[in-house]
């Protein structure tokens, strides 16, 4: 009867992808990212040594062409370690973003749909765990969790969620308003299909750009926690506590490769996950339609 | 037009709670309003701004739950209704809305516009209700393949067009149009009034025509009910109303639609002032303050609804002019 697939017009999504590739700073961001995400995930593939292999012959060698970026005080090639490492962040950035992104706009979106009671009472309990002090907090989860791959997650997971939800709650008390979610109730929507019908769709920016943001505030966390010995422990490696293994002075000043490369590693993925978050926002922002 | 009442409302009231931590005054945004509807009747209600006519359209589609007063829906009580006996009364009553630009959910295509209202009903099965959209599409006199548009692409009176097709894709018993033509331009408004007429003869539906402007009320509705200040004024037969309006208020309404002869010197009857607020209205008569006949008695009781003719009811206790 009609041929939808020839016809059918390019949605919100797809608009904002468009502006999104026309984004210098976005492109280059994922031009970095990509091929971390790319090494990270394949090195044991073509990287012949292992992150926990000791070679105790080959203790704090500067690099080399065996060992590319050096190896540590106990002979573990630096590139193995950081490989690994940059897996173990990522996976912990990861997931807490996932638990504090699903966390958040599940709370948001019952304070925001769920009527001026629960509202009230939903909102309350967001601005006390605002008050928080984050790193006392960390310390204090931490030190009753433990450490570990888990735990940090479940840490950095538990402190993030609070910004989420106020956001999604603010679009959401908007959107309730509007006539189309209006037209919604009259034809008889429940809570449920209100919320996935046009709760989601009209967060999913704010879900996007968070989601991509707190990535990057994920792996700060992490390499905080474990270099300060709470996050992931040795002899897993993650960019943090390769840090803090070589914190040590004459670490420091003798053998810069063994902090300068995760340090650098940490830097450039951060950087690199802000440009396209920041080219997400640009891009889901209809304002910006307009230049 | 049949005898039977599909709705019934009797002294249906709606406070609305002042906001910042219960002071403040509460808006009185409609009092004791009583009206029937017949299936298959047109009826309008019209009053200026904030006189309270969105509210009574929301109330009649269970939208807005009512401060006190009842709403028989074809011989049904509608107050405290059961989750799922609402939801089933929501298929039958539906309701178009004013700003087509806002109507329209941004991110969906017409086609799942369309369909939302037989998803959540549960009606039919996928390529039944892609088949009723599309049919609701056709008879809004749209193109099949706005289906898989998205709303931006439409405009003003075409979007307003979808809007109506959304209401007809449940085949409701009632419907509420909320000045579906007020934010249209002048020459797309006919276009949507027409239309609407068309559906409301073809369909036999039953409209409940929400609008500020008389003339357009005159050309839809076969009985008309002003409104002011919450209150209901004047209701009678359109023809009965426009031919001989009783009171003040509709006189004085009436002699404000400009006349298409240019040579035609109307005497204008121009009202003084702005509507009061409804957090503060008015003792007695809530028109008094800006009534030209007003009289001291007019601050003392608040006139009943009385029928005049038949058929033809006013609430204003001066029935010496003329």
């Amino acid at each position: 009867m009609m041929s939808s697939t020839k016809t059918r017009s390019a949605g919100p999504i797809r608009r904002a992808m468009s502006r999104f590739l026309n984004n210098g700073a976005a492109v280059t961001g994922s031009a970095i990212l990509i091929p971390i995400l790319l090494l990270t995930l394949t090195y044991d593939l073509w990287w012949p040594y292992k992150p926990n292999d000791i070679d105790l012959l080959a203790m704090n060698q500067g690099p080399s062409s065996a060992h590319w970026l050096g190896s540590d005080g106990v002979g573990r090639d630096i590139m193995a370690r950081l490989m690994q490492g940059g897996r173990i962040s990522l996976l912990v950035a990861t997931a807490s973003m996932a638990v504090s992104t699903f966390i958040g706009f599940f709370i948001g979106a019952v304070a925001g749909f769920g009527g001026r009671l629960v509202d009230g009472a939903t909102m309350r309990f967001v601005d006390l765990a605002m008050t928080l002090p984050p790193i006392i907090f960390l310390l204090v989860l931490a030190s009753i969790v433990g450490s570990g791959i888990m735990p940090t997650i479940f840490v950095i997971s538990l402190l993030s969620w609070p910004v989420l939800s106020r956001m999604v709650r603010a679009r959401l008390l908007e959107l309730r308003e509007r006539d189309f979610v209006v037209a919604s109730r009259g034809m008889g929507a429940g809570l449920w299909h209100l919320l996935v019908r046009h709760g989601l769709p009209n967060t999913i920016d704010i879900l996007v750009v968070y989601a991509t943001l707190q990535v990057a505030n994920g792996i700060l966390l992490e390499a905080g926690l474990s270099f300060l010995g709470l996050g992931v422990t040795p002899p897993e490696a993650s960019w943090g506590n390769m840090l803090n293994a070589a914190r040590a002075t004459h670490v420091l000043e003798n053998y810069p490769f063994q902090w300068m490369f995760p340090g650098a590693a940490l830097v450039v993925t951060v950087l690199a996950i802000n440009f396209v978050g920041d080219g997400l926002r640009d891009a889901f922002d209809p304002r910006s339609e307009l230049k | 037009m049949s005898d039977e009442l599909l709705l019934e409302v009797s002294g249906l009231t709606k406070d609305f709670a002042p906001v910042a931590f219960g002071r403040g005054p509460v808006v009185r945004a409609v009092q004791d309003v009583s009206f029937n509807i017949r299936r298959g009747e047109v009826v309008g209600l019209v009053g200026e701004s904030g006189s309270g006519k969105t509210t009574i359209g929301r109330m009649v589609a269970q939208l807005v739950p009512p401060t006190s007063g009842s709403i028989h829906f074809d011989g049904v009580e509608t107050t405290g209704l059961s989750r799922r006996e609402l939801r089933r009364l929501h298929a039958r009553v539906q309701y178009i809305f004013q700003d087509p630009f806002a109507s329209l959910s941004p991110r969906m295509t017409i086609g799942e516009i369309l369909t939302e209202g037989l998803d959540i009903q549960r009606i039919g099965s996928k390529s039944e209700r892609i088949a009723k959209a599309a049919k609701a599409l056709a008879s809004v006199d749209l193109p099949p393949d706005a289906i898989s548009r998205y709303p931006h692409e439409f405009s003003g009176g075409q979007r307003q067009r979808i809007g109506i097709a959304r209401a007809l894709t449940l085949a409701p018993e009632l419907i509420v149009a909320d000045e579906p033509v007020s934010a249209l331009d002048v020459s797309i408004q006919a276009q949507i009034v027409n239309l609407l007429r068309d559906l409301q003869a073809r369909l036999g539906l039953t409209m409940l025509f929400i609008a500020h402007d008389l003339a357009v009320v005159e050309y839809v509705a076969d009985t008309v009910i002003v409104l002011y200040l919450g209150r209901i004024m004047e209701m009678a037969p359109s023809r009965k109303l426009y031919a001989s309006p009783q009171h003040p208020y509709t006189r004085a309404l009436l002699s404000a639609v400009p006349s298409p002869d240019p040579s035609e010197r109307p005497n204008r009857q121009i009202l003084k002032g702005d509507i009061p607020s409804p957090a503060n209205p008015p003792s007695g008569c809530v028109f008094r303050t800006r009534c030209p006949v007003a009289v001291e008695a007019c601050a003392n009781i608040v006139p009943p609804l009385r029928e005049t003719a038949k058929g033809h009811f006013k609430a204003c206790i001066r029935d010496d002019l003329d």
